[in-house]
């Protein structure tokens, strides 16, 4: 049938789907640092563990699990093939940019819900540090959230307005905040003007 | 060695049947306008209406009380707009009986036409449903006043299967000087339908549902009963739908129609088997599994289940890696963000809903098919939850 020769995402989202790397399979790892993300409610949800050589702190296994749909279990195995090997302080700048180049592409309505696992990862390599003691490493996300329900940040709500949005449907249309339940409505109109103020103003 | 492949999304269209398939290449040189007074038009004409009168005798209706539209979607909007219309002077003015009932699990051309005209003014009612996904109807009856024009319900819902009580609703409906509206779109060519019998005032039918083409639907307007069209600007229809005939649509509608009385009563015991056999090795070969909708009360077509721990858009991918299609009610794969509508009203908890698939069946499947799926299926939902962060083994 040729309508089947073509996928609904990317040899390189299937790849990942199909084998996905690194999930955790057992009940008792030893984890150094775990971070967990997303909202079953809205359809993703991501754990990652990592393992870390303390002497020269770098990620020596990262372990994940992901409730989701294709993109979400292919971003998160992308995820953990790119920060295995790598120091923290980078592993702590991977973000959906690198994920999704990695998976070739993804559609844009899959970025902000199902690349998660980058920030599941910064919880992990927060937790890390936390267990440690070393709470000066700790950097908790400048980011505040704004809507709850999609994990929608007040950065990524500039970043819509730098990459476009000018109005409250666009910034819907590009970040899906205030999608589901709505309450975020009002805050998400206000920083919309905050920020075309202050880039466009 | 060429893949196995499974079509069990018949909800969503069917393929076209062979013998409508040969109709519609017969029919494709026939390209006169049945507006037509020569011999090219009439041809089209007479096509068209031998056509009409098929699917009027297969609901039991007259031929002048069938509408050819290009949708069930086109018809569904034709009867909301009706009411929705605030003109006055005119042969759809119903005075003040501008109300409008529907229900919560409707397809979204009915619930987003009722959205859009409820926010011109038009005031909408939706009613809620049970666990199985019947309207309740109480609350039917407690919400249609002097003011209801329309009173719309789905007969057979496209992703539970539910089947309502059409005649009692519109007994109903009637009873308070409403007109009544039944969406058939699924449930016509797969459970009877007489129009008389169920005392509908307006039914849509679609043909790609019943292996027929795309692009073609119906709608049946009881005769006397107002109407405005939706589509102007031409006499055709007898007025009320605009554009000339899609001849080649229509005939391959009435041929889809005239196989479908040839051939549903045979596979409606077939489809029962299927379901009971899908139904019992899902819930043999897989643990923690719901079953939506109405256990009896429904298509023997279409099963819709949830599995815990399990996200749609991947098994329906891992599926489809096997050759299998079927749908989801997560919202993942429909590029919303919420999950199936319907399934939250009949109340399935929102994780139970991203995680659920519709199985439909239609007249090309056989037991072998049911068999690769449940042979398939049980690894794919393994696989899923194995990596999920919200389900473990017992």
């Amino acid at each position: 049938m040729s309508a089947h020769q073509s996928w609904a995402y990317t040899e390189q989202v299937k790849d990942h789907f199909v084998n996905p790397r690194n999930v955790l399979r057992e009940e008792n790892y030893e984890e150094d640092g775990k971070g967990l993300v997303g909202n079953i409610q809205c359809g993703d949800e991501m754990l990652v563990l990592i393992k870390v050589d303390r002497n020269t702190d770098t990620i020596t296994d990262c372990k994940w699990r992901t409730y989701g749909c294709a993109s979400a279990i292919a971003s998160t195995s992308a995820m953990s093939e790119i920060v295995i090997g790598m120091p923290l302080d980078e592993a702590f700048k991977v973000g959906p940019k690198q994920i999704t180049a990695a998976l070739g592409q993804l559609p844009n309505n899959k970025i902000h819900c199902s690349v998660l696992g980058d920030k599941a990862l910064r919880a992990a390599i927060n937790d890390y540090y936390e267990r440690n003691g070393r709470h000066d490493k700790v950097v908790r996300e400048q980011a505040r959230i704004v809507c709850t329900c999609m994990n929608v940040t007040d950065l990524e709500i500039e970043e819509a307005v730098l990459e476009g949005a000018r109005t409250f449907l666009e910034l819907q249309e590009q970040t899906k905040m205030s999608t589901v339940c709505g309450k975020c409505r009002d805050e998400a109109e206000t920083l919309l003007k905050v920020y075309m103020q202050k880039h466009f103003g | 060695m060429t893949q196995r492949q499974v079509y069990l999304d018949n909800n969503a269209t069917t393929p076209l049947h062979p013998e409508v398939q040969k109709a519609l290449i017969d029919a494709l040189p026939l390209f006169g306008n049945p507006s037509s007074m020569h011999g090219y038009g009439r041809e089209a004409r007479s096509k068209t209406e031998e056509a009409r009168e098929k699917i009027a005798a297969f609901i039991g209706a007259l031929p002048e009380e069938i509408i050819f539209t290009g949708s069930g979607s086109e018809a569904n909007n034709t009867v909301l707009s009706i009411t929705g219309c605030p003109a006055t002077e005119c042969s759809c003015d119903r005075g003040q009986r501008t109300h409008i009932v529907t229900t919560t699990i409707e397809h979204p051309c009915v619930l987003e036409t009722s959205g859009c005209l409820s926010g011109r003014g038009t005031p909408v009612t939706y009613i809620p449903v049970d666990q199985y996904g019947i309207v309740d109807m109480d609350a039917l009856r407690a919400s249609i006043t002097d003011h209801t024009g329309v009173v719309s319900v789905m007969m057979a819902n496209n992703e539970i299967g539910t089947i309502q009580n059409i005649k009692e609703l519109a007994k109903l409906a009637h009873e308070k000087g409403a007109w009544f509206h039944t969406d058939a779109v699924q449930a016509v060519g797969k459970v009877p339908i007489n129009v008389r019998d169920l005392d509908v005032d307006f039914l849509t039918l679609s043909a790609h549902k019943i292996y027929g083409p795309k692009g073609i639907g119906a709608l049946y307007v009881k005769r006397g009963v107002p109407f405005c069209p939706l589509i102007r600007g031409g006499h055709q229809e007898r007025g009320r739908r605009a554009g000339t005939e899609n001849t080649l649509g229509v005939i391959g509608l009435g041929k889809a129609v005239e196989m479908r009385s040839l051939e549903m009563a045979e596979e409606s015991l077939r489809f029962h088997a299927m379901k009971e056999a899908l139904r019992k090795g899902i819930e043999d070969l897989i643990p923690d599994v719901r079953f939506n909708g109405h256990p009896d009360q429904s298509l023997a077509s279409t099963l819709n289940v949830s599995f815990a721990g399990a996200e749609g858009e991947s098994i329906l991918l891992y599926l489809d890696l096997e050759g299998i299609a079927v749908s989801t009610g997560s919202a993942c794969a429909s590029g919303s963000l919420d999950p199936s509508h319907v399934l939250l009203a009949t109340g399935v908890p929102v994780e139970q809903a991203h995680g659920s698939i519709r199985i439909s069946m239609g007249r090309e499947n056989t037991m072998t098919d049911v068999d690769y799926l449940l042979d398939k299926l049980p690894g794919i939902i393994a696989r899923i939850r194995d990596m999920s962060t919200v389900y473990r083994r017992k």
